[in-house]
């Protein structure tokens, strides 16, 4: 019985390479809510339909109906006439936690600056959740985000999602379920951090040389652990009879490879477990990139920044990459100098086209809607046909899908998660405010209620005596 | 192959009697705001020579070589900027190609004298992509280096001018907590500092230690005709800059100011303006605790003068943005049209920014609210000018929008 006992946990830790993101695990849940009625709103679903004058009804944590269904008794009504609902707002890049508020030199635990490549870094072993950003971006309609390492390194380290709930620990944010991000950047950040040191890559070719180095090291890794697992699972197979006895023997011929936390997050990403995210400014390193994922056979997710992803647009929905991109900024860098405004309505034009509107700000994350408003009004300025239903993608179904979290949040359809913001108008103007923020049915933000304004530890106490 | 410009051509109607005479342009049917801060009305603008001829409700087409169908939309003065380095940065992290700032150097001096008015390009890109979105001016900056005193700049107007500078010499002085902590390890250093160079002032001392002959000739001046702009944003730092201002009889005004509204009483009462970005809402400094997004409104309500910075150069445009959100926090619409065309050059003593008889016709035609995200400016005008509405990057659009490229890209040019 024990031999037995050993046996399987011995067992379980063989495959506990492969099992990593038990690590550290979600522990969030939401409190329970009694049910809520929207009613008669104007709604952008997410899915690029718009529809008047509808209600939906949010109960047991997901949108139980829209159109017309039952209400339970005890459901709070909420008149939304002449309101705006949207799904929660998700932005794919944010350092909220790992560069928090304040700015101080100690809080500045986004960038693990001390070699190009750290996958082995997880971001949200940074996180801090204390950040005063995250009630500001939950008070802009933001449910859900992922949080990046920065991009000093090629291989910054694993992002994470969460969910937009105040929180003791990054665990009780964490999104359940959702896939890692692996963060990776291109072009100018990586070689000046490095080449500054007199250290490798201080070039693009270099740049190119030490991602293709630490892909072929995560391949080999993974054939490492992939024989390894085909012996046990062959001894497990064996004679139904004297299993036991040829997986004992399994244990004792094979030693498991040595877990390596790096690897074993590009092995994750070369296998799809985890979602690639590559900080990427210019058109023709974008190109090189997609040569690159193509020789050791993994997927590019999303192209962050892409300030010249329009003019490889095509290229990206052939390949089905997502670009997570700026309404408006250019110039802070040569590789940002062919910024225009049109980018993300142009990499939205083709049939699978997969525009984000990202914003990688503690002040843009509170205003995605006016960003995409901007983007919006540039796209139909330039002739291409965005209405609001279409634009309302770029921050909420795209951006799930960028993150892998899709299938539960980002659209209002039932069954999904009850992640929506009711808006006062429009929502793409800049006299538009949420005015209330769900997520999973519990109504998480509410301007002028001081019950629903939630504030970090760091700003109680602050200016006492002062006159408000 | 240019469908932006045909786009823009057809929102606006213009006819051409005699294109080689074309020396008066009537606007018709304008929402005007004539650049105060009173209510938009709906006038005819009547413009000779580049100057505003007339200003009514119905002024009669024959009098123009070319008319210009507003169409009932919002015309407004040209925008005023912020505080940038447009013409002076052209790239922000290609260090040669930015001349906004001093540091590094050899001589421990402050240096008010250092002049980046001398360092403008008006053929930097910055210029033409920030102008088609409708602004015309801009007040230039020293940025903060290594020194107390950052140096000078002034207004300039965006008309590809190579010294189309304006108004008053303005000189930068920084007492914040960040650049103290670079400089005498503490902001009461900068006080230390600024206190003894002002001392200087008052003394035929040949033998000076903290500025050169020539930068006590410019604060000298500066102190008599031109204006101090203090970068703070705690409460006590703007109080200090008051008191300061008050004891050397300095013309100042607050850049930052995340804390003005916890004084704005003193602001007040001192007549000094503040130039804030009113998306600034994080503590993202103990400087800032207090910042807030109804900052703007509260210093108005309480009779502060309130101008608007983006705190970006590249992407200056973005302070239409900034003050639409300042309206949405409670910031009357009509003030801040004040504050964005007519008050800035007002302030920092430029050319008068109002659409009136006898001024300048710098002027925007607007495809909606200019505070709104859902707008944009569908045409400039300068000196009764037509801008052609082009920069590098509609240029750059020009060549990506088409769908089939030919033999590439590079052959297509706009």
């Amino acid at each position: 019985m024990h031999k037995l006992l050993s046996l399987t946990l011995l067992f379980t830790i063989a495959g506990g390479a492969m099992a990593q993101d038990e690590a550290f695990p979600s522990t969030y849940a939401a409190p329970t809510a009694e049910p809520t009625l929207l009613q008669n709103a104007t709604l952008l679903t997410g899915d690029g339909r718009r529809l008047e004058n509808t209600s939906l009804l949010l109960a047991n944590g997901v949108i139980a109906w829209v159109g017309e269904g039952e209400v339970p008794p005890e459901t709070t009504i909420v008149d939304a006439s002449e309101r705006w609902i949207t799904p929660g707002l998700i932005d794919v890049h944010s350092h909220l936690g790992v560069y928090p508020s304040p700015g101080v030199a100690a809080h500045s635990d986004g960038n693990e600056a001390t070699a190009p490549v750290t996958a082995e870094v997880w971001a949200e072993h940074s996180i801090w959740p204390q950040d005063p950003g995250f009630t500001r971006a939950l008070a802009g309609g933001v449910t859900a985000m992922q949080i990046l390492p920065g991009s000093a390194n090629l291989f910054g380290g694993r992002g994470v999602t969460i969910k937009n709930v105040p929180s003791l620990s990054y665990q009780a944010m964490k999104f359940p379920d959702a896939p890692h991000g692996l963060k990776m950047a291109c072009g100018e950040n990586p070689k000046r951090v490095y080449g500054n040191r007199n250290q490798s890559p201080s070039t693009r070719m270099g740049n190119v040389a030490a991602y293709r180095s630490a892909w072929i090291r995560a391949q080999r890794y993974q054939a490492d652990w992939d024989r390894y697992n085909r012996a046990i699972a062959d001894a497990a197979n064996d004679d139904a009879a004297d299993s036991n006895a040829s997986m004992a023997d399994a244990l004792l011929a094979n030693t498991p490879p040595k877990r390596d936390l790096e690897l074993e997050t590009l092995a994750g990403a070369l296998r799809g477990d985890i979602l690639v995210h590559m900080h990427c400014y210019r058109a023709d390193e974008m190109l090189t990139i997609l040569d690159m994922a193509k020789e050791f056979g993994y997927r590019v997710g999303t192209f962050h920044h892409g300030v010249e992803a329009y003019k490889v647009a095509d290229t990206l929905a052939e390949n089905g990459v997502c670009g997570a991109l700026w309404a408006d900024w250019w110039g802070f860098k040569i590789e940002a100098y062919d910024g225009i405004q049109e980018n993300i309505a142009l990499v939205d034009r083709p049939d699978d086209g997969c525009a984000i509107v990202h914003s990688d700000s503690d002040e843009g994350i509170q205003r995605l809607n006016q960003e995409a408003a901007k983007a919006m009004v540039r796209g139909n300025r330039a002739g291409l046909d965005i209405p609001p239903e279409r634009a309302i993608r770029w921050i909420t179904s795209n951006a799930a899908k960028s993150l892998g979290i899709d299938d539960v949040t980002g659209t209002i359809a039932p069954g999904m998660m009850a992640d929506v913001v009711i808006w006062n108008q429009d929502p793409f103007s800049v006299y538009a405010k949420p005015l209330g923020v769900y997520i999973d049915g519990v109504l998480r933000y509410e301007p002028g209620n001081p019950a629903l304004n939630p504030q970090s530890d760091f700003e109680l106490g602050q200016l006492m005596g002062v006159a408000q | 192959m240019k469908p932006i410009s045909i786009a823009i051509a057809a929102l606006i109607s213009v006819i051409l009697s005699n294109p080689l005479l074309a020396d008066s342009l009537l606007i018709t049917n304008a929402q005007l705001f004539v650049g105060d801060d009173r209510k938009a009305l709906p006038r005819d603008i009547l413009i000779v020579d580049g100057i505003v001829d007339a200003v009514a409700e119905d002024l009669s087409v024959a009098e123009a070589d070319k008319v210009l169908n507003a169409d009932g939309r919002t015309v407004t003065p040209t925008l005023f900027a912020g505080i940038t380095a447009a013409g002076l940065s052209e790239i922000g992290m290609v260090y040669e190609a930015v001349d906004s700032r001093l540091s590094d150097l050899y001589t421990g001096l402050m240096h008010p004298e250092f002049d980046v008015r001398r360092a403008y390009n008006p053929h930097s890109t910055v210029i033409p992509v920030t102008r088609i979105e409708g602004f015309g001016y801009t007040l230039l900056m020293a940025a903060p280096g290594d020194r107390t005193i950052s140096g000078q700049g002034s207004l300039v107007r965006f008309d590809d001018g190579f010294d189309s500078f304006e108004g008053k010499t303005v000189v930068y002085v920084n007492v914040d907590g960040g650049s103290g902590n670079r400089l005498g390890g503490s902001r009461a250093a900068h006080w230390m500092l600024l206190e003894s160079a002002f001392q200087e002032l008052g003394t035929d001392d040949e033998d000076l230690t903290l500025i050169s002959a020539a930068g006590k000739q410019a604060l000298r001046a500066t102190a008599q005709h031109g204006i101090f702009v203090f970068r703070a944003n705690r409460a006590s730092d703007i109080l200090q800059s008051l008191a300061f201002s008050k004891t050397h009889k300095l013309t100042a005004v607050i850049s930052g100011g995340q804390e003005a509204w916890m004084v704005r009483e003193a602001l007040a009462d001192a007549g000094v303006p503040v130039v804030l970005n009113a998306l600034d809402n994080l503590p993202g400094s103990f400087d800032g605790l207090g910042a807030r997004l109804d900052n703007a409104a509260l210093l108005h309500t309480a009779g502060v003068t309130v101008l608007f910075t983006s705190g970006e150069t590249h992407n200056a445009r973005k302070l239409r943005q900034v003050v639409g959100n300042a309206i949405a926090q409670g910031f009357p619409y009509e003030s801040a049209m004040a504050a964005m065309t007519s008050l800035p050059a007002e302030i920092f003593g430029g050319r008068p920014r109002m659409i009136a008889p006898g001024l300048a016709a710098d002027l925007v035609i607007w495809g909606g609210d200019p505070f709104d995200v859902n707008s944009a400016a569908d045409q400039v005008i300068l000196d009764g000018q037509l801008d052609p509405m082009t920069s590098r990057q509609t240029q750059l659009l020009q060549r990506y929008l088409p769908v089939e490229a030919g033999l590439g890209r590079a052959y297509i040019n706009p």
